[in-house]
């Protein structure tokens, strides 16, 4: 194995002191990526720590497929949510596990709060604190990003990740942004970079990896490279990118619509892929590694208020989640004003999906009369009204007053204040993501390690068990999800991007590890799999999670998906056999 | 900006021999930065990773607005051979060639190309200078970069 995969960075904010490890033990055991930092995340993170304190630790890791094989593209980053109270993870593409595998290292872990606002750079393996005083503050988390551009040497293979005034101001689901347009997103990594006085981490790399058996991985990258280029798996992502989801999902009434009162737009969305494509697609972008460029970024042309013939354009990424989040859970018609808001949540340094749902809630709490006027100063949030909307999102970020600040904290904290628990669309303290395809969807959002959807997909065996005409009983749901969860943890820990998936089967990982000179049998990436799964379950335990206690948002529960509509008593079915499966007690090689 | 050589090659080529080819970047505008290339280009080494890469990419004031692909462009009267003090780099048919046993990584190569097209290898500290080999070509998805022609056609 590479030697300088399994060096780990430690960084102490509250001394202003590194150092690094040599952990060859803790990468044999868990790979890399996932499974490298949930190791981390036991071992750093102490029992009920504040996840705004300074214990808190910022995990971030590599594997040992980044960046040596296509889609071999992502970092992970662990930590304690601030959001839920519980286990964070994100991802991220971009040029994040490029640039750390290429400084020399598998994982960083960072801990400590700083006295005054510091950025981190880590340029040819060395690390600097850097005075960020001057950048704390400003409104506009892309003006941070381009000021670090200018002033830091590395460009071409470093990655600029850094908070907006939404992580420094600890809104829960501020996200940390990198290369401009490229997130960890969910689960509030920001918050944590803002409660240790941390406004960026720069880091660049151009190091080698040794290659054991080259003649062997040339012609294996050949291989891979022309799958992931031909096959039609990947065209999907290519074309439209993610935002192709809109229109089918639309179609078969799973596309959630104003707070998940509705599921379709009777015509298809002005904002769907394919019109988005049509009228504002304006280029692609791709993270290091990856052939499939799936990152659209949309020109928005938007007219001076005043001045004739005055324009300003703006380059924003749209995905599926945002889309939905920002344009159909908030009822919106116009693609420009859904973009407006998609570049809003940029700016100000949110996650896309949480703050749709928060304005959600709010829009229908306003509705309904649980929140006035009074307590939105003014704003009288309704359906599709875009300057409502980017109103509030200034006002969430800023955290003034009593209501904006609670919004800050999401729809659990909200609904728990002001009422409304029975439409406010969390899972375990994380906002609802863009698919109301069936219990499958429901139950990977209730029981996946992130409450996100890309934990297990149900959504897509939702689709599949649709075309088939299927209707898995409760335990069998519960199995398959478990399955692909646990496969999901070998792909995080390699780290290769989900959308590779289908690329990436269970011989290819194993083949692309051998050439690597690490050679594992099937079996053993299985039973890896699912031990880092339980050992992620194991880390929500003790901090508190249950399973059992979790609420299922009514609103859910209520409107039909197309698979019907989902009884709550089959997700608390599958839920208990899914207990089972975390816990280990199914006689599945791999213990928590 | 990127680099597409347009004027004649100074010597026209015997007919009948192959036309020898350059690496050219045909269109920075396609270039969706996933640094492909630049990886391609390592592995002719054996090796993975970037150090040893002739090839890189940029972006112009942020990934928004473009890219530029940073190669040696082959140029006919090459200033960075003459920029050496000790002859560590020759004129080739296309391009140029680095003796590596002469080089005492004084880096005045690096300053003599204006397009910063001398890599720089920091663990050996001589220069990386692109051979126009077109492995890289061969690995971009979106035919930003192009093995093309030189003088004779
Ligand atoms: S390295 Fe630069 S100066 Fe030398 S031949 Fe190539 S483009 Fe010309
Ligand atoms: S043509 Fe060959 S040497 Fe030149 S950049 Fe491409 S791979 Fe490297
Ligand atoms: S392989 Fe092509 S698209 Fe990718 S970075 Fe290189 S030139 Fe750009």
């Amino acid at each position: 194995m590479d030697k300088a995969l399994t060096r780990v960075l430690r960084i102490d904010l509250t001394k202003k002191r590194t150092w690094v490890e040599e952990r060859p033990n803790l990468f044999e055991k868990g790979l890399g990526g996932a499974g490298v930092a949930i190791e981390l995340l036991y071992e750093l993170c102490p029992k009920d720590a504040d996840p705004l304190g300074p214990e808190n630790p910022i995990i971030l890791a590599v594997g040992p497929l980044n960046p040596l094989f296509p889609l071999a593209s992502k970092a992970v980053a662990m930590f304690k949510s601030p959001h839920t109270g519980n286990l964070g993870e994100s991802h991220c593409g971009g040029r994040v596990a490029l640039a750390l595998r290429l400084a020399g290292f598998g994982a960083l872990a960072i801990q400590g709060k700083s006295d005054v606002p510091v950025y981190l750079t880590v340029h040819r393996g060395r690390v600097q604190f850097r005075d960020a005083r001057a950048l704390w503050g400003l409104s506009s988390s892309l003006t941070a990003g381009r000021v670090l551009r200018e002033i830091e040497p590395g460009s071409g293979a470093r990655t600029i990740l850094r908070i907006g005034r939404a992580g420094e101001r600890l809104v829960t689901y501020a996200n940390v942004i990198a290369e401009t347009y490229r997130h960890f997103g969910r689960l509030g990594l920001g918050a944590v970079f803002g409660s240790k006085n941390l406004k960026a981490l720069v880091i660049s790399g151009t190091g080698t990896i040794p290659i054991p058996d080259p003649p062997r991985y040339q012609k294996l990258y050949r291989e891979l490279w022309e799958r992931a280029t031909r096959s039609d798996h990947m065209r999907k992502y290519h074309d439209l990118g993610t935002a192709q989801n809109i229109r089918p999902l639309n179609q078969i009434g799973a596309l959630p619509v104003r707070n998940l009162s509705a599921t379709r737009y009777n015509e298809e969305p002005a904002f769907s892929g394919e019109r988005l494509a049509e009228g504002f697609l304006g280029r692609r972008l791709a993270c290091s590694a990856c052939p499939v460029a799936c990152i659209h970024l949309a020109i928005l042309r938007e007219p001076h208020p005043v001045e004739p013939y005055f324009y300003k354009t703006t380059f924003v990424s749209y995905d599926h989640e945002p889309l939905y989040a920002l344009g159909s859970m908030l009822g919106m018609e116009s693609p420009e004003g859904v973009l407006k808001l998609i570049d809003s949540a940029e700016v100000w340094g949110l996650d896309a999906i949480t703050t749709g749902v928060v304005l959600a809630w709010a829009t229908e709490a306003f509705a309904r009369g649980l929140i006035t006027e009074q307590d939105t100063v003014g704003v009288k949030p309704s359906w599709g009204d875009t300057q409502a909307y980017l109103e509030m999102i200034r006002r969430i970020a800023d955290r003034k007053g009593e209501l904006y600040w609670t919004l800050g904290q999401g729809v659990r904290a909200a609904s728990e204040k002001y009422g409304g628990q029975e439409f406010a669309l969390h899972f375990g303290g994380n906002e609802m993501p863009g698919y109301h395809t069936g219990p499958g969807a429901l139950l990977t959002y209730l029981s996946g390690s992130r409450h996100s959807h890309l934990d297990s997909a149900g959504y897509a065996l939702d689709q599949d068990c649709l075309r088939a005409g299927q209707n898995p009983p409760p335990e069998e749901l519960a199995c398959r999800l478990f399955a692909e969860e646990a496969r999901r943890q070998v792909l995080s820990s390699a780290v290769i991007c989900f959308f590779g998936r289908n690329l990436y089967d269970w011989e290819t990982i194993q083949t692309a590890l051998g050439v690597l000179g690490i050679e594992k049998s099937k079996e053993e990436l299985m039973a890896l799999g699912a031990a880092i799964l339980r050992q992620k379950y194991a880390f929500k335990v003790r901090e508190g999670f249950s399973l059992e206690k979790l609420t299922v948002p009514m609103r859910a529960v209520e409107t039909p998906t197309p698979l019907g509509v989902i009884s709550e008593d089959y997700l608390r079915k599958a839920l208990a056999e899914m207990e089972q499966l975390l816990r280990g007690d199914d006689g599945l090689a791999g213990d928590a | 900006m990127a680099v597409l050589w347009a004027g004649p090659w100074p010597h026209a080529w015997p007919r009948g021999w192959a036309v020898p080819k350059r690496l050219a970047v045909v269109d920075p505008g396609r270039c969706v930065d996933c640094l492909l290339c630049a990886l391609a280009c390592s592995r002719r080494f054996g090796e993975g990773g970037l150090a040893r890469s002739a090839i890189a990419v940029r972006s112009v004031g942020g990934v928004e607005h473009g890219f530029v692909v940073i190669v040696c462009r082959a140029c006919p009267d090459p200033p960075c051979a003459a920029s050496c003090p000790v002859g560590a780099i020759t004129k080739a048919t296309v391009g140029v060639r680095v003796h590596p046993e002469r080089c005492i990584g004084c880096r005045t190569c690096v300053l003599s190309c204006p397009f910063g097209a001398v890599h720089w290898d920091e663990d050996n500290n001589k220069p990386v200078i692109c051979v126009h080999c077109g492995l890289c070509a061969s690995f971009c998805p979106h035919g930003v970069i192009a093995l093309e022609e030189v003088g004779g056609g």
